[in-house]
């Protein structure tokens, strides 16, 4: 079943002008080490043209920021551009001296980073730092500079421009200081704008006012922009014509749309068949996977340098790298198998299976594990800190319960107190109906065991100066109690169960890469065979190919372990494709929680329905109808009277809703929603948000 | 800001009176007996009784402190027996020429380090920066004895530039006294530069590394004011901290150069007051020694928030 998102979409650019602002032609990029020239970015080309945004997308390592810092020639002292030609408006940057440069850079040439709070100097107010552009290019003194920074801070929809100008960042939002930022780059109306993953440190739902902001401002201003992601998702909601970059090189460019509908190379195919789909239909598939990772720019193989990692493969491949040629009218491929690269919707299905037929159907399974009303409070200097305030979950045995909200939602604190690491102020935990202590350190050995955490960060939860076997034997030993000999096999059998080799055994946490440190993560969680597993953010800090081979194992260990899951995720794509239930929380609170059909399909709580739609979905063909949330997550210091949700909600009553805790709305099965609006109603005010397509997948409906 | 002052002022209060018992308890109550220490050991017991009865010393222990620091306060800060004379007056004018000597040692490693600090950061892994990095270092192992010692033996025996003691004139001024003070000064300098230098260095090549500062870079500023505004405003603050903390010492802790110079500064004092076991002169001095360091820290971190943003009224 596919849904068809109806509403606002970017514009697909205006008409293009005859020439391009910022070509790049046969870039190389190298770094000279300790070890030798590394050949950063090889005989790399591309062009943007006025109003046009040009998506460079790739995995980390795919030198995608090299490539665009490098071309407006912002290196690091042992960096530097070998050969090729980057031009702007027809000047070559390559031959200016470094004082010409500076001439470029913030007014022919403007910058959009990817963490703004860090992008921005902490000890100086807002305005200074923004006054500072107006007055190096523009050449205007002190009060013109104000002005025209309180015009453009108006012009990204900065609410009250002159007090912002008088904040330090951090005493700003990531969203508003993104704002600043975008205004900062804009001051100078710049041929181009570089935009180096500009929302990927924000929340689901600032992202989304951003990229809106980012739309617009694209027709506003006549800036080229390049627009550097490793999101699918964002792509499609900024982007006219996308280059795919892979270990250095370019593997494919074409427009939009094509990319997505036609990819004429294996690796844009793969990358397309790591994200998850957004159709929540009962039934579970894997994910493509690519064998292998991406080489190091000193290790590339000879010929085509996906040749190791692709399935279409022939030995021509590995004899001489294919160049970059146009393959259909504005299409480029650097495959030259392209002929035999299949149609998405098609290959998807080949090269994905069934992991199980359904998680719905078993709807009377026993309850594993349920929260009551549990409540964890902090106390602070000047109050009460409600980080979880509340809230029941129900977790089935042999399912995943996927927790979504954005950050400052308290899902984290949920899982801590579950497992006792953060003992809950309030309510009850039980697991198999019978009560937990609230701390672990008050609870049986025999609890512990069945319990498990797999945390976000992978650097952080290993121990760097213990080995994988170590990290994985300790649970065995601790909880498990078998002796060393059989813990060290047990653990050679999980290694080999989560796909790593036998031989990592004696490795050390730095010697693997971040999605080897979480595979071994995730052992060291099964170790004990527990019958529960909360992971917190488990992928969220991965590539896309590693993400999609960490939610393939996670699924394929469920169904051959039988254990239960509680997935926490600020993405709704992973939730939906991974859980079977789906509990949406805001300010320690569930909003809504059932069956993760029912929570994906109207009525929706207002908060769901915010999130749904502020979900960058990486098919361009699907419309979302923009509802956005203004501001963040309130403090838990201060939880609003009436519906806690009541002062973002775009769905508001009035004084009801101000004054009056909502009452919980049953709906189909166990689906529950918090909320004053009657669900009948709700389902009438979203029939538009969501319509289901007529049963095609929605990678077809280009 | 002034809740933040006061706040700090209030445990800067509670800090000192946390001091001034341990100094008292020290001084005071540990050692025995002080009539038998001041009569000697075959005075009649009537004598004794007589002389603690004068000194209060037959009154309760928390009681005697609280009249201590009670005149300690109202500046009454008693007659030192092994000078024979009221103590304030003196200590006061050892504390000028403390301050002297550390004026004109900070106005030489401060600078100094700062500029060499940054130096190394910017020219950072060139001959520059090695040179600088280990010259430093070497002088931080360097005692001030030793290098001292060195200074003497070369500026006033070699060369007879500087005279090799420093007993200054409490009657002349700053500018009478200041060829006596350079050599002093320069073994203060020598020993803390490399603290400047180090710490100097070091935060400025995190800072250089921050992502606001390919920021500064890109809007296209000349490096001059990269350097000035975006750079130097947040890579001083640890360097503006260490070097506010290190005036106490500065002033009350150079012991081992007043000695070897003959200076009379306040740590010499101190000394002194230790040897004779003048327990009035060791109370005053301590307690005015532990002021000054309060003050310095004091001033760090009032420094410091005035200068950080994001500490700013916490």
């Amino acid at each position: 079943m596919a849904i068809a998102i109806q509403g606002q979409v970017p514009s697909d650019g205006a008409a293009k002008a005859p020439r391009p602002v910022f070509e790049i032609e046969g870039l190389h990029i190298d770094y000279t080490t300790e070890f030798g020239v590394l050949h950063a970015a090889r005989n790399v080309s591309l062009s943007v043209h006025e109003h046009e945004s040009f998506g460079l997308v790739g995995e980390s390592g795919s030198g995608k920021s090299t490539l665009a810092m490098g071309s407006i020639r912002y290196l690091a002292s042992n960096g530097k551009v070998s050969d090729g030609s980057v031009r702007l408006n027809g000047v070559e940057l390559l031959g200016l001296s470094p004082k010409q440069l500076r001439e470029l850079w913030g007014s022919s040439i403007g910058v959009v980073y990817q963490s703004p709070l860090s992008a921005l100097n902490p000890s100086i107010v807002i305005g200074k730092q923004l006054a500072e552009v107006a007055r190096q290019h523009l050449g205007m003194d002190a009060s013109a500079a104000k002005a025209r920074v309180v015009e453009m801070l108006t012009k990204v929809a900065m609410p009250d421009p002159e007090a912002v100008m008088k904040r330090y960042p951090h005493q700003l939002s990531g969203g508003m200081l993104q704002r600043c930022v975008i205004a900062m780059a804009l001051m100078t109306n710049p041929s181009l704008l570089v935009m180096d993953e500009p929302t990927t440190a924000l929340d689901v739902t600032t992202q989304a006012v951003v990229l809106d902001l980012v739309a617009e401002l694209k027709r506003e201003f006549d800036s080229a922009i390049l627009y550097i992601t490793h999101d699918l998702g964002v792509v499609t909601k900024i982007c006219d014509r996308v280059g795919v970059m892979y270990a250095g090189e370019f593997m494919e460019q074409a427009g939009l749309r094509e990319l997505f509908s036609r990819p004429l190379h294996p690796y844009t195919l793969d990358l397309l068949g790591c994200v998850p789909r957004f159709d929540p239909t009962p039934e579970k598939r894997s994910l493509v996977t690519i064998p292998g990772a991406i080489p190091r720019v000193d290790e590339l193989p000879p010929g085509c340098i996906f040749a190791p990692r692709c399935e279409f493969v022939q030995p021509a491949c590995t004899e001489a790298r294919p160049p970059l040629v146009e393959v259909a009218p504005e299409h480029h491929s650097a495959c030259r198998r392209w002929p035999v690269v299949p149609v998405p919707s098609e290959y998807l299905r080949e090269a994905t299976e069934a992991v199980r037929a359904s998680g719905s159907e078993a709807r009377d399974v026993d309850i594993l594990v349920e929260a009551k009303d549990t409540q964890v409070h902090f106390k602070a200097p000047r109050g009460v800190i409600r980080a979880v305030d509340g809230v029941d979950l129900k977790v089935a045995v042999g399912q995943t319960l996927g927790v979504v909200g954005e950050s400052g939602s308290g899902k984290t604190t949920v899982a801590r107190a579950i497992i006792g690491l953060t003992p809950a102020t309030g309510g009850d935990i039980t697991l198999r109906g019978k009560s937990l202590p609230r701390s672990t350190g008050k609870r049986p050995r025999s609890t512990l065991r069945e319990i498990q955490m797999v945390f976000q960060n992978p650097d952080a939860s290993l121990n760097p100066t213990r080995t994988v076997g170590d990290a994985i034997m300790r649970p065995l030993s601790l909880l498990a109690g078998v002796d060393h000999d059989e813990a060290k096999r047990r653990a050679q059998d999980l290694l080999r169960s989560v796909s790593l080799p036998v031989s990592y055994f004696d490795r050390l946490p730095h010697e693997l890469s971040g999605g080897e440190k979480q595979r071994v993560a995730i052992a060291r969680a099964f170790a004990a065979e527990p019958e529960f597993i909360l992971c917190d953010e488990p992928i969220s800090s991965l590539d896309v190919s590693v993400q999609g081979s960490l939610m393939n194992l996670l699924m394929q260990l469920q169904v051959e372990k039988h254990t239960s899951y509680l997935f926490i995720s600020h993405d709704l794509s992973a939730v939906q494709h991974l859980a079977d239930a789906i509990a949406v929380v805001y300010l320690g609170h569930v909003m809504e929680i059932g069956d993760a059909t029912k929570v994906l399909a109207p009525p929706f709580h207002p908060y769901t329905e915010a999130l749904l739609s502020a979900v960058p979905l990486p098919d361009p063909d699907v419309k979302q109808k923009p509802i956005r949330l203004g501001g963040s997550v309130p403090s838990a210091m201060y939880v609003p009277a009436g519906c806690r949700f009541h002062p973002r909600c775009p769905r508001f009553l009035g004084d009801l809703c101000a004054n009056e805790e909502p009452p919980w709305r049953e709906g189909e099965g166990d689906h529950r929603i918090y909320c004053h609006i009657p669900l009948d109603h709700l389902t009438h005010l979203q029939a538009e948000t969501l319509v289901f397509g007529e049963g095609d997948s929605p990678g077809e409906n280009a | 800001m002034v809740r933040f002052i006061l706040r700090r002022l209030g445990f800067m209060v509670l800090t000192v009176i946390l001091a001034s018992i341990i100094i008292f308890w020290a001084t005071a109550v540990l050692p025995g007996d002080v009539a038998t220490m001041v009569l000697g050991r075959y005075a009649t017991e009537e004598a004794k009784t007589e002389l603690r009865h004068e000194l209060g010393l037959d009154k309760p222990v928390p009681e005697q402190y609280a009249n201590w620091l009670g005149d300690y306060v109202r500046g009454d800060w008693g007659a030192s027996p092994s000078m024979d004379t009221v103590v304030r007056p003196v200590v006061f004018e050892r504390l000028r020429n403390s301050m002297m000597l550390a004026l004109v040692a900070f106005a030489m490693y401060v600078p100094l380090g700062i500029f060499l600090g940054l130096l190394a950061a910017l020219r950072k892994n060139t001959w520059a920066d090695n040179l600088i990095s280990v010259g430093s270092l070497a002088f931080i192992g360097l005692p001030e004895f030793v290098s001292g010692t060195f200074l003497i033996a070369i500026f006033s025996i070699q060369l007879g530039w500087f005279p090799s003691q420093s007993a200054i004139d409490p009657n002349a001024s700053f500018l009478e006294s200041f060829p006596l003070l350079i050599l002093p000064a320069v073994t203060v300098a020598l020993t803390s530069l490399a603290y400047v230098v180090r710490m100097t260095r070091s935060s400025t090549v995190d800072v250089l590394q921050m992502d606001y500062v390919r920021t500064a870079n890109l809007k296209g500023l000349p490096p001059r004011r990269v350097l000035f505004v975006h750079v130097l405003r947040n890579s001083l603050l640890p360097t503006i901290t260490v070097v506010a903390i290190g005036i106490g010492w500065l002033i009350g802790g150079l012991i081992i150069t007043e000695s070897l110079f003959s200076y009379p500064g306040i740590g010499r004092l101190l000394l002194f007051a230790i040897q004779r076991r003048d327990m009035v002169l060791i109370q005053a001095t301590a307690l005015l020694i532990v002021i000054i360091y309060v003050v310095a820290n004091l001033l760090a971190d009032v420094l410091y928030a005035a200068l950080n943003p994001r500490i700013r009224y916490t």
